[in-house]
């Protein structure tokens, strides 16, 4: 199905792979699947990956989707959400996942950290204010927890009140009774998580052939 | 016939003494049960290491040779306990020296003691240390030990012998290193190490082997003797990186996540090639032809060595975890059952010659999780101290009895062979290390750059498992082995001391990034876990099955089914974040103490956020505090008198010894009373002061402080009895739900004066009353009547019956050189 098409627009993979930094083969996969999740259109929907079998388990399953839907995450300087989005989107938000080159300058190193930080800073950001307050890092927790019952939502509260305090204690330093702070800012956001090596873990092995459809395509090109 | 051992040796030199020693004064009786004595003795423990030959047969026939011997003797005591009786009758010894009789556990003992006092004076002298590795330090000291008894007229004692260090020195560091191993490093790098292990290892042995095998038959050398099999065995025994020797160095200079478990993983799993190369060559070596036929079987054999050790290990991991299922009851036992599980996962494996590493490893890193979950704190710190206490000393032993060992010889020195060896060693492990990641680097996300290849191939340390192999070789089969034996103690003096000494140096040039030191704050573990959905989310997506699906697949299926078998109680339902929440509480607890009981007044503190600071203002404080319930004055102290009768029982009670149970110690309901303590803290805390604060780091590592009070709970007690002072807590004992406590604490400053008097008074009582259990279950209900904080009782609760033990690394650290 999407094998004829994906190996007949070059040019457009060409101009996708500049922006990506995915491979051509990269692409031609993630097209195909793209195809088979909006069964052939050319716009994908949130119920589309709702239905994904798999998905149907993870906990924080609606984040993840309202990730692919998110206009922070389109590079493009917009915010909001959008119904349904184009395989270029799609691409895009998928390109946050992609392994970093080998040898990196300190800068790029900082770069890519920042980008995938960011990605996740929006996850938990959802009403994009520029702060994580407690009301949504709560909401993060108990998704996080929703999976096992009432005790988790009842100490889930109980843990994001914890990391709260951390956070603010980490960041802020000493605070007057008086004083309030307002939520986990960006720049925070990147201090909590120093220790966590990102960008040699927010990662995923994208294929380079296709495994699952080789036959497929074979038999595609043949015709 | 089989080549003396060294264990009849040692036995010949007792035998003279043995026999001169007592005086004419002696009947023939007390000698012959004496000499009896002490070949139980040797048989035990010397004889039976006696295996220089190939282990199987010669081992067989020492043990034979000591029953015969000792059938001998007790015809020769039996004989003469007839005669003896027509003898006239001595005087009855009042005081007599009988060093004999307790030699060999003396020795032991002392050695111990030795390795012990060594460690302890090397951390006495901090720059030493900081300059050269323990390890090198511990062989000098162990050359100079065998020099001193050499110097002495005596023979050296065998000591560093293939049974004693297979069989007793090396599975405590196994089993350490298997139990705290860090797994999720370690399965996300499995195929790196793997290939290292695997591949890496083949390459080594066969490079080193073969190339050996060349330079011998260079006319001029004097070694065209040497035959290809001898020098391919000889090729896989110096090839493998030894987990001892990685894990001395390693620890000291601190290397990040990554490298440590690339280098000290392969040092692991290596062990099921090097076990079966070995096997093959010597087999082999007799035989002479190798046919094709020979190298499938060698594959098979390598699957089954590797594969059956990891199965036999985790077995034995699986029922130990079932095991500690039923333990609640009999909780001072419980820590024994992870040794002894774990020692016979290794035997087993031993016994049909799989890999006991694998299997020690395997055991341990299966049976973890659960037994965490299932034995109590105390347990779980016994576990550790055991562990570390063993290996550590283990370790000591094994490096002073490689420094000892060389002493002894006899060594063969050949100038061609150890340099070649030596030069062989460094040139094949780098080729292989930068070969194997060049492919590596095309799978890896990840990928190795230039200054990690050089760590992990300059880490690739020889140790005491080369030694001891080599020792094993049969002097008959292989009469080149006291050359090989003096090349691996070469190698391995040559490895320890120059790699290991400036390695430390190379990484702080090469600025390779250090392990980060920090503890694991709430909001990684949060990040961690919602990473791994998200990645697992996303992988889900693209369509297609990778690492991260697997590993939530094995999760899901561990928390459904394995779990709950493995697991008592409730606990297999909690999750890790929740598991985690528990342990920082309790560890919160546990800083909340070192403070002082966090009531030293806030401005004391560096930095302060609390609960309000972040809380939306939406719940006036004064609206909770109404709802409290109200208690007359005259209720209130009717309470306090019940509880206060009822505590006196259960002390009298607990007071009485018990063999098989702990006495309930002041340490312990300290404890418990902070917990609960702490617990009303942050109660009020949510509801209404604004005093009350976070506690912040003390001044003191945690770590430190955790390890001054295990070691003496009075200073644990004296604390506590020093906060006792504070009203505010010490009237919630009693009564958890009385105004008082929370007017005194609102008014805190300004009644600090008379307030403080009185719970002066209350800690006095309260001190009489020290031997008391405080019962958590019920003051866990008490409080539960509450509001607000009151929900998180049951988990807290929890955490004070049946702590959890943690696995907070740091804890580790004052084991560590």
């Amino acid at each position: 199905m999407g094998a004829l098409q994906s190996l007949s627009d070059e040019p457009e993979y060409r101009e996708l792979a500049e922006k990506t930094g995915f491979s051509f083969e990269q692409i031609g996969i993630l097209h195909k699947r793209f195809k088979q999740l909006s069964h052939n259109e050319d716009m994908l929907r949130r119920a589309d990956l709702n239905t994904i079998p798999d998905l149907a388990c993870n906990p924080i399953r609606t984040q993840i989707i309202e990730a692919f839907f998110d206009k922070r995450n389109f590079h493009q300087n917009g915010d909001g959400t959008v119904e349904e989005i184009s395989f270029e989107e799609f691409l895009v938000v998928m390109s946050h996942f992609r392994p970093p080159a080998l040898n990196m300058t300190e800068e790029q190193r900082e770069k890519v950290r920042r980008e995938k930080l960011r990605f996740l800073f929006n996850m938990h950001d959802t009403d994009n204010d520029g702060t994580i307050t407690l009301e949504e890092y709560r909401h993060v927790v108990e998704e996080l927890l929703s999976r096992s019952g009432a005790l988790g939502k009842e100490t889930a509260k109980g843990i994001a009140d914890a990391a709260m305090l951390e956070v603010a204690s980490i960041s802020m330093g000493h605070m007057e009774p008086d004083e309030f702070y307002e939520g986990i800012t960006f720049e925070h956001f990147l201090k909590i998580l120093k220790d966590i090596e990102i960008e040699t873990k927010m990662n995923i092995r994208f294929l380079n052939m296709d495994t699952t459809t080789l036959c497929n395509r074979d038999s595609s090109s043949i015709r | 016939t089989p080549s003396k051992p060294p264990g009849t040796e040692c036995d010949g030199r007792d035998y003279p003494l043995a026999l001169h020693s007592p005086t004419g004064s002696r009947s023939f009786l007390e000698r012959g049960l004496l000499l009896l004595v002490m070949l139980i003795f040797l048989e035990g423990t010397v004889l039976t290491l006696g295996a220089a030959s190939s282990p199987d047969i010669s081992a067989q026939d020492n043990t034979g040779g000591g029953h015969d011997r000792r059938d001998d003797h007790r015809g020769i005591a039996g004989s003469h306990e007839h005669t003896n009786y027509t003898y006239t009758k001595k005087a009855f010894p009042v005081l007599s020296l009988d060093y004999h009789h307790i030699q060999v556990p003396f020795e032991i003992s002392l050695w111990v003691l030795l390795a012990s006092l060594m460690k302890l004076g090397f951390h006495l002298i901090p720059r030493l240390s900081s300059i050269v590795p323990e390890s090198c330090l511990l062989i000098v000291v162990g050359l100079l030990v065998g020099g001193l008894i050499k110097l002495a007229g005596e023979e050296v004692p065998p000591v560093l012998d293939s049974n004693l260090f297979f069989l007793c020195l090396l599975p405590p560091i196994i089993l350490d290193a298997g139990y705290f191993l860090p797994i999720r490093p370690f399965m996300e790098n499995i195929g790196t190490i793997l290939m290292f292990a695997v591949v890496g290892t083949l390459w080594n042995a066969f490079f080193v082997g073969g190339l050996l095998y060349a330079v011998c038959q260079i006319e001029g050398t004097y070694l065209s003797q040497v035959e290809l099999l001898p020098c391919l065995l000889f090729g896989s025994i110096i090839s493998a990186v030894d987990p001892v020797a990685v894990l001395a160095v390693f620890e000291e200079i601190h290397i990040n996540e990554l490298l440590h478990i690339l280098v000290f993983g392969e040092s692991l799993l290596n062990d099921a090639v090097t076990v079966v190369l070995y096997h093959l060559f010597e087999e082999y070596s007799g035989a002479g032809e190798v046919t094709p036929m020979d190298v499938v079987l060698g594959v098979i054999c390598f699957l089954i060595v590797s594969l059956g050790g990891i199965a036999v290990g985790a077995i034995y991991g699986i029922l130990a975890a079932f095991t500690s299922r039923f333990t609640s009851h009999t909780r001072v036992i419980e820590p024994l059952f992870v040794f002894v599980y774990s020692y016979m996962a290794y035997l087993s494996a031993e016994m049909f010659h799989l890999s006991g590493i694998m299997a020690l490893i395997a055991c341990g890193a299966v049976m973890r999780p659960y037994v965490e979950a299932n034995i109590s704190h105390k347990s779980h710190t016994t576990v550790k101290y055991f562990l570390k206490m063993w290996s550590s000393v283990s370790e000591t032993l094994i490096f002073i009895f490689l420094g000892v060992a060389t002493v002894a010889g006899p060594h063969a020195w050949n100038w061609t062979f150890v340099s070649v060896t030596v030069i062989l060693c460094l040139v094949s492990r780098v080729i292989g290390v930068v070969g194997l990641t060049f492919i590596i680097n095309k799978f890896r996300i990840v990928k190795l750059t230039t200054k990690d290849q050089f760590i992990v191939a300059y880490g690739g340390l020889r140790g005491a498992i080369a030694f001891s192999l080599g020792y094993l070789l049969d002097k008959d089969l292989f009469p080149m082995r006291t050359m090989f034996l003096t090349a691996i103690i070469t190698e391995i003096f040559f490895t320890v001391f120059v790699q290991g000494m400036t390695i430390k140096p190379l990484v702080d040039l090469l600025a390779v990034k250090k392990k980060q030191e920090a503890k694991r704050s709430i909001n990684e573990e949060i990040h961690t876990q919602f990473l791994d959905h998200l990645l697992t989310g996303i992988e889900d997506i693209c369509g297609h099955y990778g690492h991260h699906h697997w590993k939530d697949k094995l999760n899901r299926f561990n928390k459904k089914y394995i779990k709950k078998c493995l697991i008592a109680g409730e606990r297999y339902k909690e999750p890790q974040l929740i598991a985690f929440y528990h342990k920082m509480e309790f560890k919160q607890a546990i800083e909340l103490v070192e403070s002082g009981g966090g009531v030293k007044l806030p401005s004391a503190m560096p930095s302060q956020v609390s609960m309000q600071n972040i809380q939306p203002k939406k719940l006036p404080p004064a609206v909770a505090e109404r709802a409290l319930p109200q208690f007359t004055k005259g209720r209130e102290e009717e309470i306090r008198k019940i509880l206060r009768s009822n505590l006196q029982k259960t002390r009298q009670r607990l007071r009485s010894y018990n063999r098989h149970t702990l006495v309930a110690d002041p340490f312990e309901d300290g404890w418990n009373d902070f917990l609960l303590k702490k617990q009303r803290m942050i109660e009020l805390e949510k509801k209404m002061s604004n005093y009350l604060t976070v506690p912040a780091a003390p001044p003191d590592s945690p770590t430190m402080c955790r390890a001054r009070l295990a070691s003496d709970p009075n200073a644990f007690y004296n604390i506590k009895a020093s906060s006792e002072g504070v009203p505010t807590i010490q009237v919630d004992l009693a009564s958890p739900q009385s105004p008082d406590s929370v007017n005194m604490l609102n008014e805190f400053s300004k009644r600090g004066a008379t307030d403080q008097g009185l719970g002066q008074r209350e800690g006095a009582t309260r001190d009489e009353d020290q031997g008391l259990m405080m019962k958590p279950s019920s003051a866990g209900k008490v409080e539960k009547g509450e509001e607000d904080g009151g929900n998180k009782n049951p988990g807290l609760m929890r955490c004070l019956s049946d702590p959890g033990p943690s696995n907070e690394d740091e804890e580790d650290e004052p084991f560590l050189p």
